[in-house]
């Protein structure tokens, strides 16, 4: 773990709502994008001499592209249901992480030079002019939401902050304002087709690897295929999926289970990403053209089914706009939904039978949950409402003898977010993510003492490597974080499976030889 | 902020990551080393030369597999695991042994 130069909360048994503490985090904020990261997406690479007028331009754009922005802007009744329920103000005290103080950053402005009352009398409903100061409050503010929506849950009107912080950043990013994280991936997408940067080569001989493993392993010949055309199923899967731990352990699961199911897939060298970080930035037409890749491959491929790997707002993408933004998919199978859950794939084939499973495989670990905010509050899956919270549980459980759930304020619709989120994932925001986490930190700690839960399954590319940054400053250990895909390639017994029993008789014929 | 290698300036980004990784020289690794109080052993360098390697064959740094596996096979098994090389390299091998390899930042859910 790296020094630290902030305080790390300590973890209470309860998660308590903290006194206020004003401006606690008024200093976070993440790199600006330079000019070579902001022109790819059609951004200018400074803020331009008359900014506010190009601002207040973009903002009033988008009110008239979004009725839903205006209705969260106009409806807020102050009732303050929302002010205990986001993770960054519990772990950081300041104010303006409370989910309407960040709403109100950019109601203020809106006002101002929006509603009749804002524009005369601006001292009697809080209407801001939008200064410098103000931009400032919003550039570090508007990179301390990880559009998790918990909050909007429990708003009696529904408002979304998710949708407020990604107009916050569409408009900074208008005006050259725009995230180093977020804008340099983006166009490593458009440039190379994923978020790393991972060209085709490296990918075909990581896949490769992959393939030799599970052969040593097991003694079968798993295949992790790329580019195959007249596959039937395409998987759109993280590049995280190709690159780090857990995240690995999880693809090399995906392929036991194509495989075991006897169905033909392929990964694409060109939608070699399932994330969209078009929707952290929210920019429409970014996020379009990410995912136009993944038609285009469909395409190309001329593939039947597009399956998604574990990735949760990629899901909340492609679950709730892919057919918008890169649809229709009439040349699909209509016989499966467009697209599909890994998850979903993985259920049915272990309710038809066709997985050999060995759940003792697993009785090393005490397993709980984490569910991803964006596909638990941002999406469904299977055919029952709930799915989405359901289906990972149920396949968990099939997979592994002991599981055990967090408390209920802390899973399902009304999850903590992993702390890094929405475009946060970054190393200039570690105070933020390690602070972030700590709700989540406290609920699993409760589970550990009370049912000795040893490890953490979770089925986003996000929430892995945080929980893997973030766990040790909470003096937990990085590798308690598992892919739920990693649960059911532990547990699969692929036909043909060399069993410990043969391995130890091929060593005895070793040594009598 | 530059960095001073050899008597010569190189310039690095926000995150302390070589501009230009032609400049790279073994000298880049030892002062970045020596900035995060860390002493570069043999066993720090086999994982620099490793990644040195791999980024020019591929342009880019290898999955954490595929140098685990390496290692593995170069040093023994015992050392082919993400612990050895937090251990060697306490930021994560990924982010600080691509750094003072030269070498960009791997970016992304990673």
């Amino acid at each position: 773990m790296a020094k630290t130069d902030f305080d790390i909360p300590q973890l209470e048994e309860y998660t308590e709502t903290p006194a206020l503490e004003v401006g606690t985090m008024a200093h976070s904020k993440p790199f600006v994008a330079k000019v070579q990261f902001q022109e790819p997406l059609g951004y200018p690479g400074e803020l331009p001499e008359d900014w506010q007028k190009q601002a207040i331009d973009a903002m009033g754009d988008l009110l008239g592209k979004y009725r839903s922005l205006q209705v969260y802007l106009d409806s807020c009744v102050k009732c303050g249901a929302c002010t205990d329920k986001c993770h960054y103000y519990l772990g950081t005290k300041d104010p303006k992480n409370m989910p309407v103080g960040r709403q109100d950053l950019l109601r203020k402005v809106y006002r101002r030079y929006f509603t009749f009352a804002g524009k005369y009398f601006p001292a009697l409903v809080g209407a801001k002019d939008l200064t410098k100061d103000v931009l400032d409050d919003w550039y570090s503010y508007f990179h301390q939401c990880s559009q998790c929506r918990r909050c909007s849950v429990f708003c009696p009107y529904g408002i979304d902050t998710a949708e407020i912080s990604m107009a916050a950043r569409e408009i900074m990013a208008r005006i050259g304002v725009g995230q180093k994280y977020c804008n340099e991936i983006i166009g490593k997408v458009f440039k190379i087709g994923n978020n790393l940067g991972l060209p085709e080569a490296a990918l075909a001989d990581t896949l490769e690897g992959l393939e030799e493993d599970v052969e040593d392993e097991t003694g079968v010949a798993v295949k992790y295929p790329l580019d195959q055309k007249g596959a039937d199923i395409l998987l759109v899967t993280p590049s995280a999926d190709f690159f780090a731990e857990p995240h690995v352990d999880g693809l090399i699961g995906y392929g036991k289970v194509f495989h075991e199911a006897g169905v033909s897939w392929t990964l694409s060298s060109k939608a070699s990403e399932a994330a969209n970080f078009g929707m952290f930035i929210g920019s429409y037409e970014n996020m379009r053209r990410i995912s136009m890749r993944i038609r285009e491959a469909a395409l190309e491929l001329g593939v039947k089914r597009i399956i998604f790997g574990e990735c949760g707002h990629a899901w909340r993408v492609a679950y709730s706009f892919l057919n918008t933004l890169a649809g229709p998919f009439d040349f699909l199978d209509p016989k499966y939904p467009v697209p599909q859950h890994i998850l979903e794939f993985t259920w049915e084939e272990i309710q038809k039978g066709t997985l050999n499973i060995d759940k003792s495989a697993n009785d090393d670990m005490v397993l709980t949950y984490h569910d991803s905010c964006n596909v638990a509050r941002a999406s469904r899956m299977g055919t029952e409402p709930g799915g989405q919270f359901m289906i990972p549980r149920n396949v968990i459980k099939a997979v592994c003898n002991n599981f055990v759930d967090m408390a209920p304020e802390t899973i399902h619709e009304n999850t903590f977010c992993c702390g890094g989120g929405g475009g946060l994932l970054t190393d200039d925001l570690m105070e933020l993510r390690v602070k972030g986490a700590k709700p989540r930190m406290e609920a699993l700690s409760h589970v550990i003492e009370e049912h000795g839960v040893t490890n953490m399954a979770a089925m986003c590319a996000i929430c892995k490597s945080q929980f893997t940054k973030v766990l040790p400053y909470y003096g937990m250990s990085m590798d308690m974080i598992v892919s739920v895909h990693q649960l059911v390639s532990n547990a699969i017994v692929l036909t043909g499976q060399h069993t410990d029993e043969d391995q130890v008789s091929t060593g005895d014929e070793q040594v009598a030889a | 902020m530059p960095i001073e290698v050899d008597g010569k300036s190189l310039e690095t980004d926000e995150e302390g990551y070589l501009a230009n990784i032609n400049e790279w020289v073994p000298g880049v690794a030892g002062v970045m080393a020596k900035e995060d109080e860390l002493e570069l052993t043999d066993e720090h360098w086999d994982i620099i030369n490793f990644l040195r390697e791999y980024y020019e064959e591929y342009q880019i740094a290898p999955a954490v597999r595929v140098l685990t596996k390496a290692v593995g096979k170069k040093m023994g098994k015992d050392k082919g695991n993400s612990k050895y090389l937090y251990g060697l390299f306490p930021y994560g091998p990924g982010k600080q042994a691509c750094r003072y390899a030269g070498l960009p930042k791997p970016t992304g859910c990673v």
